[in-house]
């Protein structure tokens, strides 16, 4: 595979500018009797990051599968490039221009920086692996997302989590994909390391890439989204632009909007009393100001 | 120490000496335990020290070598094989047996035991693939059914415990040229399986880490779902690798049924381990995904030097598997020591 830019891409600009490069129209999928995914709407758009929301069970695997590659939808239809597709494997998902980043599975720890961005991608000379070449592009391709590390000998596992998930996404946009789907890439990070991904979430937005974000965390979305879906038990209930809502509308919803409600009403009978009296720890020199 | 710290990203990150980038390597510490081991008999025996052995030690270390090398990329690869002690035997026997039972050529034998023993190694990896079963587990099952079928086929064939005599039959001479002749370099007898251990040393280190296959081993056995996840066709390479500790049967069972003119049927069980121990000793994880062929051949040199250097200093050889068990230890802690300091340079 020779690495593509969107500019390139003659079918795309044919195209207009706003049309989705993937499109899925009321997709379900049922395993049996039960429907994990009904009815899902969602289209993902050059330049544009689309949030994904949901709380655990809610569909979201299924979802990304599907467009992945690793499960076929049953119902409806998911068009790319405005042609409708089944993929049959990750590797067809992935020459159709998806690319997914998974979140404990994308790179072997053990090998090297250069190995792991060309896994399955190697650039040859002849018959042997033309490593200066393939050094040179892996430290180009990750000094263009901001990430520094001098020596491409080093095993992946001795990287940030972060970094990782860099590495994971440049070797996407290096490779050529046209949507990149990010399955929960913050959610075992740091305050600061999920701050570096979600850059490089922009990074891939402004190298012209449709993003699929997938995260439970409303925070995350917030900062970089263009467009918001909620899932909840395999329906989209929330389906908005940026500028219909606010953190505090998507906050709500994620967390359970009337539901919650409904709880803390249930909940109000119990009034949690005092079992023992709480410690009376020494303050240091940190004076709670409560009022302040 | 010469450390540069030119990183404008991350000042945490150094760049890597050259000592530690030196001592990072999997097969350093294999390459470390055996000059101490050489010193020790170079010392202690007299023998050791005359250069008309070397072939000698040579030749013990290629027999455990050219099964080591195959069995270490299998390793790296995320597998294990318990049947290759046997696998040998069975190859041996197979060409034995077929060429005496229906009067073939011997180099038909020859050939269908190579394709028996491919065949081994494909069906090892697709057993794997199919059942989902750990290889430890598919392994051992191929290693129990090749040492009940060694023993019962030449009973059956041959009414014995070893093959028939097929020196008489056509190309016999040929085929003990390829197999088992030897030259001399100086007073230094070169056995043939020494050439094809030290090339397929070579070969599969080249392959390891010059080509994309190599890199497949490596992705295979350090994390197979993203191998999976990037295109990586993983059970292929798995079968494959299974294939090639097949094609290591194959060549060493064949230089035992011509250098020696029969097989034993009970021969080959609890090699497996010997292998295995030299692949470890040279620097290969248990879990995968780590590891070097010529550290697995530097492994199989430090078991032929011991093998022959007990012998020569005129040791008890009964304590020659202790002394193993002692150096298997002994290696995997100086590996993993080695591996440490280098990393945290």
């Amino acid at each position: 595979m020779s690495p593509v830019t969107v500019h390139d891409n003659v079918a795309a600009a044919d195209r207009a500018a706003d049309a989705p490069i993937l499109e899925l129209d009321d997709v379900g999928k049922s395993y049996g009797n039960v429907h994990a995914l009904r009815g899902v709407n969602i289209s993902a758009r050059q330049g544009e990051v689309t949030c994904v929301l949901g709380d655990n069970g809610a569909g979201k695997s299924t979802l990304i599968k599907i467009i992945a590659g690793l499960h076929d939808y049953t119902d409806g239809t998911m068009k790319i490039d405005g042609e409708v597709r089944h993929f049959g494997s990750p590797r067809v998902a992935q020459a159709a221009g998806i690319a997914t980043v998974y979140q404990d599975l994308a790179l072997a720890p053990l090998m090297s920086v250069w190995r792991n961005f060309f896994l399955g991608n190697e650039i040859r000379s002849g018959i042997r692996l033309d490593i200066p070449e393939m050094k040179r592009i892996a430290g180009e391709e990750l000094t263009k997302m901001g990430i520094v590390i001098p020596d491409m000998e080093r095993p992946v596992g001795g990287l940030s989590g972060g970094q990782r998930q860099c590495i994971a996404i440049a070797r996407a946009i290096y490779f050529g994909a046209k949507v990149i789907i990010l399955d929960e890439p913050t959610a075992a990070l740091g305050v600061k390391q999920s701050g570096v991904v979600l850059k490089y979430i922009i990074a891939a937005r402004d190298a012209g890439l449709g993003v699929i974000f997938i995260t439970h965390n409303p925070h995350h979305a917030f900062l970089v989204g263009n467009h918001f879906v909620i899932l909840k038990l395999g329906r989209v209930v929330l389906d908005a632009h940026r500028d219909e809502l606010t953190l505090e509308q998507l906050t709500g919803e994620m967390a359970g909007g009337q539901e919650l409600a409904e709880l803390s009403h249930e909940l109000r009978g119990a009034d949690p009393e005092k079992v023992v009296a709480p410690h009376d720890v020494e303050h240091g020199s940190i004076t709670p100001e409560l009022d302040s | 120490m010469t450390t540069a710290s030119a990183t404008p990203g991350d000042d945490r990150v150094k760049t890597k000496s050259t000592s530690a980038t030196f001592l990072g390597m999997p097969a350093v510490g294999a390459v470390i335990g055996g000059l101490a081991v050489a010193v020790l008999f170079l010392s202690v025996a007299p023998a050791f020290r005359s250069v008309g052995n070397i072939g000698t030690i040579l030749y013990g270390s290629s027999t455990i070598g050219i099964m080591a090398i195959f069995v270490a990329l299998l390793m790296i690869g995320g597998e294990f094989d318990l049947s290759t002690g046997v696998a040998v035997t069975s190859s041996g026997l197979c060409a034995a047996h077929m060429a005496w039972y229906f009067n073939l050529n011997v180099w038909t034998g020859v050939l269908i035991a190579l394709i028996f023993s491919l065949a081994v190694g494909a069906f090892n990896g697709w057993l794997l693939h199919r059942t989902g079963l750990p290889s430890f587990l598919v392994t051992l099952g191929t290693f129990f059914v090749l040492q009940g079928a060694n023993l019962a086929v030449t009973r059956i064939v041959t009414g014995g415990v070893s093959s028939n005599d097929i020196t008489d039959m056509q190309g016999w001479k040929s085929a003990q040229a390829v197999f088992a002749s030897s030259f001399k370099i100086g007073s230094v007898t070169i056995i043939i399986p020494i050439v094809y251990w030290i090339f397929l040393t070579l070969l599969l280190s080249f392959v390891l880490l010059r080509t994309k296959y190599g890199n497949w081993i490596l992705a295979t056995g350090g994390d197979d779902k993203a191998a999976r996840a990037v295109g990586v066709p993983v059970m292929m390479t798995k079968t494959a690798l299974f294939m090639g500790t097949g094609f290591g049967a194959w060549l060493l069972g064949m230089h035992n049924l011509f250098e020696y003119n029969n097989v034993q049927s009970g021969q080959g069980v609890g090699q497996e381990f010997i292998y295995i121990i030299a692949a470890v000793i040279g620097g290969c994880l248990l879990t995968g995904g780590y590891g070097s062929v010529v550290g697995a051949s530097v492994g199989a040199l430090i078991y032929g030097m011991t093998l022959l250097g007990i012998s020569y200093a005129k040791w008890d050889v009964d304590w020659l598997k202790t002394f193993l068990g002692v150096m298997l230890i002994g290696a995997t802690l100086v590996n993993q020591y080695v591996k440490r300091k280098a990393d945290s340079r």
